[in-house]
């Protein structure tokens, strides 16, 4: 009954139609992990089941090494900048209003009213001034700026969240501001800072668009651009296993954290939920 | 090492606690003020003045010469059949989206095993970058290794292979059932909030009352949903207006440019066309439009928060 009361359906009908939608759900990822290892005439696994497509990829453009580490690092700064700043502004934010303290967080906010797309063609001539052109330090920079709004918010709650008379007791034994942030706020906002950090990560490593603009080198290239280009490599064919042993590179990091860490990504969209 | 204690500070003269504190605050807010300023308020600012200005991409800054840009880019023989491609893709997708959200959320709302583990499911396209999304749908489109077109050849149930990206409506509906699949995880769980958020007995008086489960639906599920249902459309609506990654990589405008959207058009303006200039009046007409949206869409959802 607890599983149909609103819907207003029987119980098998129930069953029968949610594990048909889970099926339809899980159909592509499969089917990319079994295409992935399928032969195609014109690749590198013409015959039978093997890891063809994967040694193709791994000596495509650059190497998937150089690629992989390139991603590895954009991800690693971004999820670094991210916390760094949401964390000293969120505990600001929190605990020190100063005069103008308000107004910077709603400029932090407002970042979400503008487009991406609008401001990548001033954030390219910018970059390039700052000697900042394909580098992977200017691509972690404006995705960081892109995650703040969200950071930000989730941190300024968290820190607001901590009882005061924690903080007191705290300075009155004689701690400064810092090593009360350090010493006794961050443990206690673990899981904001785990959210904050699952979502810079993914906001990183799967971002298309700023390093397809600023990141021309070959050698400068993260994950998601070189497999777009991959797909191309041979005169004519089109390497569709190739492609797709990129697409399991790309998302087997993704699947395994959203499965190890689901209810920190759900705390995450629920923030946003409830905010409106 | 001084102890820090405030009390100690006021005593020997120097600035008083409260002072110190609103400093700490400054202090802590520098980052977050560096990062806004230069990667945010600069561009917006930078954007603006490009949009009044010539500025090739390889020569740079050149003079002022408005409206010449924002005339530009409205005679562009892309810019308005893009506009009303991606209006169309938006509404297709935010029909789709909210629909089949609102149906998955009811179906796993409740708290059981089964409900846990089929929301874990609907969530899992969702944990995946929108490219590598593409890049899979681009496989499984294909006519030589996709899992739909080849088998059913083969089958000799169709002659040639299904053109998913051949036509300009094919194009969109394949293109629309890769987001769906993608995103209706995301839109299920802002629902699921909302909709754990109405509370049981007032399902339990419809029941009482001899409600059916259609009546329930439409007096206590929708209006009670409001506030949840605003939050899903402004982000889908937003998100759809701005769709890139999905078509540069699955159909790259083609066929004959009938699956250009408005953001693509800025990158064909700037980096194909190499003309800054008109890309920044084209990225200050999207601005400006999404500013709006987002405004009348928040007024909407302040005012559904009131009845």
């Amino acid at each position: 009954m607890s599983n149909t009361q609103h819907t207003g359906i029987g119980r098998t009908p129930y069953f029968v139609l949610t594990g048909g939608l889970a099926i339809i759900f899980l159909f592509p990822l499969l089917w990319s992990l079994f295409a992935s290892v399928s032969p195609q005439p014109g690749t590198g696994q013409t015959i039978g089941f093997g890891f063809g497509n994967y040694a193709t990829m791994f000596l495509f453009g650059a190497g998937l090494p150089l690629i992989a580490l390139n991603s590895i690092f954009v991800s690693g700064l971004t999820v670094a900048i991210t916390l760094v700043v949401s964390a000293l502004g969120g505990y600001a934010f929190a605990r020190f209003k100063f005069w103008g303290s308000d107004a910077l967080f709603l400029l932090t906010l407002s970042i979400l009213m503008v487009p991406f797309a609008s401001l990548i063609i001033p954030l390219y001539v910018l970059l390039n001034k700052l000697g900042l052109s394909n580098s992977l330090l200017g691509v972690s920079l404006i995705i960081a700026m892109y995650q703040l709004p969200f950071a930000t918010f989730m941190m300024r709650i968290s820190f607001e969240a901590i009882p005061r008379d924690l903080e007191e007791s705290a300075m009155i034994d004689g701690c400064g501001t810092f090593s009360v942030l350090w010493r006794i706020m961050l443990p206690s906002v673990t899981p904001g800072l785990v959210t904050v950090g699952l979502f810079a990560f993914l906001a990183a490593w799967n971002e298309f668009f700023a390093p397809l603009i600023m990141l021309t080198d070959p050698n400068k290239q993260t994950l998601p651009v070189a497999m777009a280009n991959l797909r191309q490599q041979t005169m004519g064919v089109i390497n569709y296993g190739a492609t797709e042993a990129g697409v399991v590179v790309m998302a087997v990091p993704c699947v395994i954290l959203f499965l190890l860490l689901q209810r920190y990504y759900v705390r995450g969209f629920m923030s946003g939920a409830v905010k409106g | 090492m001084t102890p820090d204690v405030p009390d100690a500070h006021a005593a020997r003269g120097g600035l008083s606690f409260f002072v110190r504190r609103q400093l700490m605050g400054f202090v802590y807010t520098i980052p977050t003020l560096v990062l806004v300023v230069l990667l945010f308020v600069t561009p917006l600012l930078l954007v603006a003045k490009m949009s009044l200005s010539s500025w090739a991409l390889l020569t740079g800054e050149g003079a002022y010469n408005f409206p010449k840009n924002f005339v530009a880019i409205s005679r562009n023989q892309l810019f308005w059949p893009a506009v009303w491609f991606t209006i169309e893709y938006t509404v297709v997708v935010t029909i789709l989206l909210l629909g089949l959200g609102l149906g998955l959320a009811m179906l796993v709302q409740a708290q059981s095993r089964w409900a846990n583990i089929m929301r874990t499911v609907f969530l899992l396209p969702v944990s995946l970058g929108l490219a590598a999304a593409s890049l899979l749908a681009y496989g499984f489109y294909s006519p030589s290794i996709g899992p739909i077109s080849p088998p059913l050849e083969q089958l000799g149930l169709i002659q040639g292979p299904i053109g998913f990206l051949t036509t300009s409506l094919s194009a969109l509906m394949s293109t629309t059932f890769l987001v769906v699949w993608k995103y209706a995880g995301f839109y299920m769980l802002i629902l699921v909030v909302g909709l754990q958020g109405i509370p049981d007995d007032l399902f339990e008086a419809a029941s009482l009352d001899g409600a059916s489960a259609r009546q329930t639906f439409r007096y206590v599920t929708l209006p009670l949903l409001r506030p949840s249902l605003s939050l899903a459309l402004i982000l889908c609506v937003t998100g759809s207006l701005l769709a890139f990654d999905q078509f540069f990589i699955l159909t790259k405008g083609a066929p004959d440019n009938s699956t250009v959207t408005v953001v693509q058009v800025i990158y064909r303006e700037a980096f194909q066309r190499q003309n800054l200039g008109t890309a920044s009046a084209l990225s200050i007409i999207v601005l400006v439009v999404l500013v709006l949206l987002n405004a009348l869409q928040f007024r909407f959802l302040r005012g559904s928060d009131r009845d």
